[in-house]
């Protein structure tokens, strides 16, 4: 059984896992992090999106075992206390979210791609969020918010 | 998924050994593919080794005249490389198509080519390209590499290290996703190399393919019009509930017309 | 009282923090101490007899508990999953009624019936002991498609059920309308098959199941829209106990749309597992196994008829439908097709009309409501019926509407189908969205895109739907500290009740938003309630919000009497305050609750503390409607469809908070676009396999698939209850569909295309423009 030690929002893990662990369910199961979301088994919907690295990905289709080593950022470790990160921030102010199940994943990938390209158009927020599915917003106030965050994580 | 035994490579001797030292073992690049496979229980191997930690394994360079993009080089690299894009764009261009951002992120050249999924996206530039895959022991060329579905030329445990390929005088990739899985229904990707014209198909078929009518067309008239008219047969085409292969058929005509178009 | 978290503000969502941060409590984020873990055998064939199961080798694997099948669920006596409502119940025909039962004996009727339950230590033990399960079937023929399954000699799903006919409906005049197509200028035809979909809210339905020996009680967490609906069929009619002995609790719901309203067989069995095991069981789909699990949306066939004058004036309509109910009709499984039936008439005044369906069993995952529930069905062949007439005699598409439209002046209107209307403004809603979408230029748009090779269209649609059914209660306590919780029987799972609410409360009561709190999803803690579905909240539940509120101040008016040392009669209420009539002596709400929890001082007939309970019932249903606008790009040489703009103006009544409201409607329109371009859910005809069965195959929209919208308010306030709300949850999704079909088929029209399937997926627009050309 791999012993595994990684960064988790600032914070250092190990633990013991199964060679089949995903991150998903270390972060889970043995953190007790579940605003990592599982939406899907085929790596299309998105809401297990995590940083790793500096970069997202999604945590479902990851191994734990490879994430050794890793500095992981979930969703739980974006704000700063009380203050919430722009993007969250934003997705509040913006109604970007309705029953919150997609959101993490929505907002962790929107950071990633804000990181990547700070001056998106509409249409390329569209395509970015390629690989996360919102069943509930119609996807407009998510993108209204990851417009307005652009410009305030820009300042 | 059931259980396995994980096991790091830390170089490519060990990932060999490793391997062959095991009963049935799978290597892991990004695990992009093996690891939904391994979810649904459609896999059972008995080790899966990550190469996921084979830093020499990545990088993009150019060559002489090629562009050498090492195996572990995961798409968004390939999709934001300076040098990729300056020598051969639409090689960028169709690495920025692939999955979304964060398969991006994790996906691999090499990985994508070992697997060979009828519907993945590399195939088509590595054979349009007429691309070397490079190995652990030897060198392969495109059109020997790709030998039928989910199938290539690569002995069992051998390892992509680099794929080469010769820069073109003009290049261009065009796709029709899937609405769904937003893989290629269709995607071709056509160049312009020093030994002709090549048009090569992914998604339509069992394998990726060379369209030797387009290719003989655009030989003696580079341009969209030149294969406007080349229809492809249906026959042996992939059938599924998004595409007839008559759909797929026309499709390759139109995603030519519009990668020529590309390519400029 | 006006403030900037009153009726009508946009206030942003006291529950999203939770959401924002990663501390949402969904079904899989509950682990209880001593948790097993269970996996669902369920059945591959589409028809078969079960001739033996071995659960031998499962239940001697590793790490395996309990295996339980249909045989065990017969010797403890279960029950299963009937009706909640059938026509004869509302003076319809008799119908063939069904049990859905948690484990099938016998026989199989669908792929993904239920057969075997497996329990182990770990959810990857008890997948593993799955696998071990040996069951012998002998298959037996499948009907997959509805009009299959009503030809001579289709294999049957129910013996006793004839031509696998579940119940008939039929609304109208046959004859007058028969001789009103027969002599009519002009009839246009349309044949839909109004596709089958399924819901995928993102969280999936789980369900975790609980037995405390020493009290006697089990629990049951589940991923609901009606908590008090599932307890009542769980222990009611499933496990047969009473109903105090189960504990349902909902927490965060990631998405319901109407498949969450009903209750399904994992929500008893993990109660069951549990009692027998004593300890916790906890059931979680995987993705690809919920698309098999879960009920479907839509599925109905029809061949649809409109005769108009040559002035536009419609003459008669008829239609004549299927509808697949799939292998069962369960819970509210009925309501779709009596749905579609009653709201037939659309916004239109139509002299003599005639509707009829077939509901029909086949060998299919039952069909339930999906984000509509047959008012999109009803709005789809309307308003595709409503451009086909228009095309038909040359007329504007808008205009044609606005000489049918039922006028402000006649309301209430009662329809054919019996539906009495309570208000709207029709004509002004599409006014505003023609303006809003520029209608007027639309030519110059279409000549633009012709340069570019592009097949432009516009489409547009008026539609009507039908929301706030049944009663509810809501309660409103105070607390000796002077906060207030909202107790309500509805149950918000994305909507946002617990800022609405709380804007209601506040208005009405003048206690600061943030020190109001809402309690719901809890039959320990509601006492009763019917749950969010059929868009109700905001009119059944807000009302009786409302009551709860009047019910609070009036019982205030005692304490505040004392407070003052005021007569009851001589107090009103007004901004949040108590107020002696004709001074300025006053008292805040808030000081008066706190004074009524004091120990001692108020005499027995005031009551210990401040509370109230409201009700309402649902005499008059309301009607929000609006018109929709949109406009498409078609590549010809691929078929494929881009939404270019689109634009909405709804009536959904008074708005209590217009930017959830606005996000109801993106979503609504979302789902509606997914229906028109993408989502199908398909089965092989022949052995009913499901061909979609996973994210890479079902196509739902993303972000790039749909533009932005822009969207207009033209409110006509309800007089169907005390706020003069419209339900906003479902609007979008009515007049999506149809918008975009209209537009598809007014893009193609040149190229000799009249009609679209559905979805219109690039290889039928190609096939299509390639069959006229």
């Amino acid at each position: 059984m791999p012993q595994i030690r990684m960064t988790v929002n600032g914070k250092e893990v190990s633990g013991e896992v199964e060679g089949r662990t995903l991150l998903v369910q270390f972060l889970r199961d043995h953190l007790g992090l579940t605003g990592t979301h599982v939406g899907c088994d085929t790596t299309q919907c998105g809401a297990c999106t995590v940083h790793v690295n500096g970069r997202a990905m999604k945590s479902c289709t990851l191994l734990a075992a490879h994430a050794d080593g890793a500095d992981v950022t979930t969703i739980e470790g974006l704000a700063d206390g009380d203050t919430l990160h722009p993007m969250q921030e934003a997705f509040r102010e913006h109604h970007a979210l309705q029953c919150g199940f997609c959101t993490p994943g929505m907002v962790m990938s929107a950071i990633g791609l804000v990181k990547d390209n700070p001056k998106m158009s509409e249409k390329d927020v569209r395509h970015g969020l390629e690989g996360n599915i919102c069943r509930c917003t119609g996807y407009h106030n998510i993108v209204e918010a990851i417009l307005d965050a652009q410009t305030k994580m820009g300042a | 998924m059931y259980d396995f035994n994980y096991q790091r490579a830390s170089s490519l001797d060990d990932a060999k050994s490793k391997f062959s030292g095991a009963d049935d073992a799978r290597y892991m690049a990004g695990g992009m593919t093996l690891l939904p496979v391994l979810k649904q229980r459609l896999d059972q191997p008995s080790d899966v080794v990550d190469l996921g930690f084979l830093d020499d394994l990545k990088g993009i360079s150019e060559d002489g005249g090629n562009l050498v993009i090492k195996a572990m080089s995961v798409h968004h690299a390939v999709n934001t490389s300076d040098t990729v894009k300056s020598k051969i764009p639409a090689l960028a261009h169709l690495a920025g198509t692939i999955g979304d951002p964060m398969v991006r992120n994790r996906g691999t050249i090499g990985g994508s080519l070992a697997n060979n999924d009828p519907a993945a996206s590399y195939p088509s530039a590595v054979l349009a390209l007429n691309a070397t895959v490079h190995t652990d022991s030897r060198t392969i060329a495109a059109d020997d590499f790709f030998t039928g579905m989910f199938d290539t030329a690569l002995n069992e445990g051998e390892l992509i290290t680099s794929v080469s390929f010769p820069i073109p005088e003009k290049a261009g990739y065009c796709h029709f996703p899937n609405p769904a899985s937003r893989y290629p229904i269709v995607g071709v990707f056509v160049a312009k190399t020093a030994d002709g014209p090549r048009v090569a198909v992914t998604g339509a078929g069992a394998c990726v393919f060379r369209v030797p009518e387009m290719e003989q067309a655009l030989a003696s008239n580079w341009s969209a019009d030149a294969v406007a008219n080349v229809k492809c047969s249906a026959d042996g085409l992939n059938e599924d509930i998004h595409a007839s292969p008559e759909y797929r058929a026309h499709l390759i005509t139109v995603m030519a017309k519009r990668a020529i178009e590309a390519a400029g | 009282m006006a403030s900037q978290f009153g009726i009508g503000q946009p206030v942003r969502r006291s529950e999203d923090k939770r959401f924002l941060t990663g501390r949402g409590t969904y079904v899989d984020d509950i682990n209880l101490p001593r948790q097993t873990h269970a996996v669902v055998v369920y059945s591959p064939h589409a028809h078969a007899d079960i001739k033996s199961i071995d659960t031998s080798a499962a239940k001697s694997a590793p790490g395996v508990l309990l295996v339980l099948t249909g045989e065990d669920a017969q010797a403890d006596g279960l029950g299963g999953y009937g009706q909640a409502l059938m026509p004869e119940d509302v003076g319809g025909p008799p119908g063939f009624r069904t049990t859905r039962p948690v484990l099938a004996t016998g026989r199989v009727r669908h792929v993904g019936e239920r057969v075997a339950l497996v329990i182990a230590e770990t959810e990857e033990q008890a997948r593993d002991a799955a696998e071990l399960i040996e069951i012998d079937y002998a298959p037996l023929p499948a009907t997959v498609l509805a009009e299959d399954a009503v030809k001579d000699g289709a294999p049957l799903v129910w013996d006793g059920a004839e031509n696998n006919l579940c119940f008939p409906l039929m609304m109208g005049d046959a004859d007058a309308t028969e001789k009103a197509i027969a002599s009519a200028h002009y009839v246009a035809k349309v044949h839909i098959y109004n596709n089958r979909l399924t819901t995928n809210p993102m969280e999936m339905r789980g369900t975790i199941g609980d037995y405390n020996r020493a009290m006697d009680e089990y629990t049951l967490y589940t991923s609901t829209q009606n908590p008090h609906g599932v307890r009542a069929e769980v222990a009611g009619h499933i496990l047969h106990m009473h109903e105090t002995k189960l504990r349902v609790i909902a927490r965060d719901v990631g998405g319901g749309f109407g498949l969450k309203g009903g209750v399904f067989p994992e929500d008893a069995l993990v109660v069951w597992a549990a009692g027998k095991l004593e300890r916790p069981v906890k059931w979680v789909p995987s993705r690809s196994e919920a698309m098999i699990l879960d009920d479907d949306g839509r599925d109905q066939t029809l061949d649809a008829e409109m005769a108009v004058d040559k002035d536009g004036k419609i003459l008669a309509m008829r239609w004549i439908a299927l509808n697949n109910l799939g292998a069962y009709v369960v819970g509210p499984g009925a309501v779709v097709p009596m749905f579609a039936l009653g709201m037939s008439q659309g916004v239109y005044k139509i002299p003599t009309m005639l509707v009829a369906t077939k509901a029909v069993f086949t060998n299919t995952p039952p069909t339930t409501p999906y984000r509509g529930a047959g008012r999109p069905e009803a709005t789809y062949t309307i308003e595709r019926l409503m451009d086909a007439a228009a095309r038909g005699i040359g007329m504007d598409p808008a205009e044609i509407r606005k000489r049918n439209f039922i006028q402000p002046s006649e309301f209430p209107f009662e329809t054919h189908t019996h539906q009495i209307y309570d208000s709207g403004d029709y004509a002004t809603a599409l006014d505003k969205c023609l303006e809003l979408s520029d209608y007027k230029n639309f030519a110059k748009r279409r000549a633009e895109s012709e340069k570019a090779g592009k097949k432009r269209g516009l489409g547009l649609s008026y539609y009507i739907d039908n929301t706030g059914i049944f009663n509810d209660r809501m309660e409103l306590r105070f607390d000796p500290s002077g906060s207030l919780t909202i107790v309500a029987g509805t149950f918000s799972h994305g909507q946002g009740h617990e800022t609405t609410y709380k804007q209601i409360a506040s208005d009405l009561l003048g206690v600061p938003f943030e020190d109001i709190k809402l309690v719901q999803g809890d039959t320990a803690a509601v006492s009763f309630g019917r749950g969010t579905y059929a868009s109700r909240s905001a009119h059944v539940g807000g009302s009786a919000l409302k009551a709860a509120a009047e019910a609070v101040i009036e019982s205030g008016k005692k304490f505040a009497g004392m407070m003052l040392e005021a007569g009851e009669s001589d107090l009103e209420f007004v901004d949040g305050l108590y107020k002696v009539t004709g001074t300025d002596k006053a008292i805040p709400m808030t000081e008066v609750a706190k004074f009524a929890y004091i120990p001692a001082g108020p005499p027995s007939e005031l009551g210990t503390g401040l509370e109230g309970v409201g009700n309402f019932a649902t005499t008059m249903s309301s009607f929000p409607n609006g018109a929709h606008v949109c406009e498409v790009e078609i590549d010809p040489d691929t078929g494929k469809v881009v939404i270019d703009r689109f634009f909405a103006v709804d009536d959904m009544g008074n708005i209590i908070n217009p930017l959830l409201v606005a996000g109801q409607i993106h979503g609504g329109i979302v789902q509606g676009v997914g229906q028109a371009l993408l989502e199908d859910m398909v089965y092989d005809r022949e052995s009913g396999q499901l061909l979609s069965g996973s994210f890479l195959d079902y196509a739902m929209p993303r972000a790039d698939d749909v533009p932005s919208f822009q969207i207009g308010m033209s409110e006509v306030p309800s007089p169907s209850n005390p706020l003069g709300v419209k339900g906003a949850g479902e609007g979008g999704t009515v007049g999506a569909t149809p918008t975009v079909i209209n537009a598809i088929v007014d893009a193609l029209e040149s190229a000799g295309v009249t009609n679209m399937e559905l979805p219109a997926t690039p290889e039928r627009v190609w096939r299509a423009l390639s069959k006229a050309a």
